[in-house]
């Protein structure tokens, strides 16, 4: 009979009678202490944040008092002060989404392991990944608005630079997943780097690429709605001067707008993500 | 599905068309969107002196960097808890395969209008609505960490092996009792997979919601930035992302020990 | 102690699968029902427990009607009809121990069924039948480490620890090799025998069935069309279950 567990000695039972043991003792012991320290983090998280009780207490009748002032929402208001926003939004969103997308796979094809065998480059790599993805978006467009000037065009280059991170390690990781089978074939033919990669990486990491856009491109919609309140551009600079003036109902609107474009987005992705993948 | 759409990439003349149609999009994207060589010559000049101002980074006030970087911490910390503890029963009654759509359509809306806002935006509103300060903060990447965890969890439960449950529901086993044996050994690996990645995407975020005034390092980089004091920005940015750094290892640790 | 009454069962509207079945089971016998495939016999034995939703009739279990029953009434039902699985239905990634354990899960509230906190009888129990089933050494093993033979065994095992008064097996063997499935028939039907549990078998292949049945029930096109001992199944009436001649010999 072929099995492809081996049983277990009788010394090493888990228990006898009436008695049975899921994890062996240092097993116990470990998942233990992860729970404690889990515990004792959030414990210690916790204590030392500042919670101001009074304010608490008010909020329910502060979020009655937002709510009240966002009550009618001023539809009207959409053509004039909205529209050219969200679409300027959704341009940010796309274009940056391309922008990312052409920065960030010569960076994940060279922080995969299988793809660049060296060691130094992976590093680099790899770091460039792990701090573009490290400082928010809204980060890269205090530093664009700074270089650039307040625009779009902060917002665009600040939401590609941000996306790198996020796009170039999962690009990396579908990158080290590829079968080794056409790759090794390829190179002992003796193939140049350029057409190994159309060749070999390229239709195996396909799916996972449009796969990553998709997803990344819904995350934009929704990053590039904020650029704003730094001066970047897009529907977030409408909402910040609402929030400024105090204008809530036109909070409201901007929120619903933003609310209706994301669901919209959402729907569109799985749609595409049906067909293609 | 028919044969076209289920092969990848098909090129059929409507594949081609919607190909031609992004593309013609983008370009008119990029074009609306006012780029200029010019300003973008001027620009980099201005990045190249920027740049220069950054170097070396000013650690000086690290003491106000450090308070900053633990209230980030901690409200990270507290959010993914209190995020992942709300995020398990609710992506529970979200499945479409385990309950009435009853059940699982309000519930999927509320995991949906979690995720729909930017965590700065869910910030602002909380500010609004309990003053400034970490709690505000918390709440957002809260409110955030459900709507992402959430998700992932109930499309993880939606893509169980039913014939698991249907022999644990064979036994005359209570719904919790289905759910304890049936459902969570198939999908708790990848929860907590979720939870470590939501950890990670936390911390990013605490130190954003500071600017609108949800407490974290965010808020000293404003002021710093606001202030022209780069070198000190700089000082903050390497800082941030030491830590961030720190805690993808911590992540990676984590996953081998709880390998199940 | 089992019924069946008028059962009909239709998955779309106007193509009934089973065609009003009447059956019963009394004593400890072990029943098999043959049948080529579609014509019902799966769709039978999980109506039983209510798997599949019948469409009319009745199914009187130790006297209520399984159809009629809900909420904790059928759980209760169901926790006394152990069910095997013809691809063996195991929770993958719990143990050995743990997936016979799911067997106590109908008497088991959930705070203890997290905490893996059984009664010691069932403990007991458990390493009892991990002995008959020659599986004591894989008790913390994960059940998709196991082989097909073994992991049946463990389904096997599953279903006894509810100290049922009915086994249904839903093609135990069809996934099995021919050695295999001789063990694993000789195991479900012994240990059936030696707690004086009904078995009802669903399965394709003829010569296991009147190898290790008692009685043997012919379906065909939705209705029973045989109902007797093995040895009276003919070459005739095999032809009217399954049609044509030339797979008999």
């Amino acid at each position: 009979m072929t099995s492809g567990a081996t049983p277990l000695s009788a010394a090493a039972r888990p228990g006898t009678g009436d008695t049975w043991q899921r994890f062996t003792l240092a097993e116990k012991l470990a998942r233990f202490s992860v729970y404690i320290a889990i515990v004792a983090a959030v414990g210690w998280a916790a204590h030392s944040v500042e919670i101001i009780v009074e304010f608490i207490w008010d909020a329910p009748e502060q979020i009655a008092d937002m709510g009240r002032r966002m009550w009618p929402i001023p539809w009207g208001f959409y053509p004039r002060g909205i529209h050219a926003a969200l679409i300027e939004t959704l341009n940010i969103a796309a274009v940056s989404t391309l922008l990312g997308v052409l920065m960030a796979v010569p960076v994940g094809f060279l922080a995969a392991r299988n793809a660049t065998p060296n060691r130094l480059i992976n590093t680099i790599a790899r770091f460039i990944l792990v701090s573009t993805r490290s400082i928010n978006t809204l980060l890269w467009a205090l530093f664009f608005v700074a270089v650039f000037g307040p625009g779009a065009l902060a917002g665009t280059l600040a939401i590609a630079f941000h996306s790198i991170g996020f796009i170039g390690k999962l690009f990396s990781e579908a990158v080290e997943d590829a079968h080794r089978g056409s790759i090794e074939a390829l190179s002992a033919v003796g193939a140049p780097k350029l057409a190994l990669i159309q060749y070999a990486y390229w239709p195996q990491v396909k799916p996972s690429f449009w796969s990553i856009a998709l997803f990344r491109w819904d995350i934009n919609v929704r990053e590039s709605a904020v650029l704003g309140l730094v001066g970047a551009g897009g529907i977030g600079m409408a909402l910040d001067t609402a929030i400024n003036l105090f204008q809530w109902d036109r909070v409201a609107l901007i929120l619903a707008t933003i609310f209706g474009v994301v669901i919209v987005a959402e729907m569109l992705v799985t749609e595409i993500r049906k067909r293609i993948i | 599905m028919s044969a076209s759409t289920a092969r990848p990439f098909h090129t059929t003349p409507l594949a081609r068309l919607g190909w031609l149609a992004l593309a013609l999009y983008l370009l008119w994207a990029m074009s609306s969107l006012d780029f200029n060589l010019a300003r973008f010559i001027i620009g980099l000049d201005n990045g190249a002196k920027f740049i220069a101002r950054m170097f070396p980074p000013n650690f000086e006030r690290w003491d106000l960097l450090v308070k900053g970087l633990t209230e980030s911490l901690q409200m990270a910390f507290l959010a993914s808890f209190l995020g992942t503890l709300i995020s398990l029963p609710l992506g529970l009654l979200a499945a479409r395969n385990l309950l009435p759509r009853v059940i699982t359509w309000p519930v999927r809306i509320v995991i949906i209008g979690c995720r729909s806002f930017h965590p700065v935006i869910v910030a602002i509103i909380c500010v609004k609505a309990v003053g400034f300060g970490a709690l505000a903060g918390i709440i957002a990447l809260t409110v955030a960490s459900v709507g992402f965890v959430g998700k992932l969890f109930t499309e993880a439960i939606e893509e169980i092996s039913m014939k698991q449950i249907e022999a644990v529901r064979a036994t005359g086993a209570s719904f919790m009792n289905v759910v304890i044996f049936g459902v969570m050994p198939q999908v708790m690996f990848r929860f907590i997979g979720f939870a470590a990645y939501e950890t990670d995407a936390n911390l990013r975020n605490s130190t954003m919601v500071g600017i609108v005034g949800a407490g974290g390092i965010g808020g000293t980089l404003f002021a710093a930035f606001q202030r022209f004091d780069y070198d000190y920005v700089f000082a903050i940015v390497l800082s941030i992302i030491a830590l961030i750094m720190v805690g993808e290892v911590l992540q990676i640790w984590l996953k081998k020990v709880f390998r199940q | 102690m089992l019924s069946i009454k008028h059962l009909v069962q239709q998955y779309v509207p106007g193509k009934p699968v089973l065609r009003d079945i009447s059956l019963d089971i009394e004593g400890a016998d072990i029943t098999a029902i043959i049948g080529p495939s579609g014509t019902g016999k799966s769709t039978l034995i999980r109506c039983i427990n209510r798997l599949v939703e019948p469409t009319s009739g009745a199914i009187l279990f130790e006297g209520r009607d399984m159809v009629k029953l809900s909420g904790s009434e059928l759980r209760q039902a169901r926790s006394r009809i152990g069910m095997v699985f013809q691809e063996y239905n195991l929770v993958e990634r719990l143990s050995v121990m743990e997936n016979l354990l799911t067997g106590c899960l109908g008497k088991t509230p959930a705070w203890k069924a997290l905490l893996r906190k059984f009664e010691p009888e069932d403990i007991r129990g458990a390493w009892e039948m991990l002995e008959v089933v020659g599986l004591t050494g894989f008790a913390n093993a994960r059940a998709d480490s196991l082989s097909g033979g073994q992991r049946q065994r463990v389904g096997i095992s599953r279903a006894v620890m509810q100290h049922p008064a009915l086994l249904l097996a839903d093609e135990p063997t069809s996934s099995l090799d021919p050695k295999t499935s001789v063990e694993i028939m000789e195991l479900l039907t012994r240990v059936a025998t030696s707690k004086n549990i009904p078995v009802i078998i669903n399965m394709h292949d003829v010569e296991l069935a009147k190898r290790f049945a008692n009685r043997i029930i012919g379906m065909a096109g939705g209705t029973v069309v045989y109902d007797g001992p093995p040895s009276g199944l003919d070459d005739d009436i095999l032809k009217q279950i399954y049609g044509g001649e030339s797979w008999l010999h």
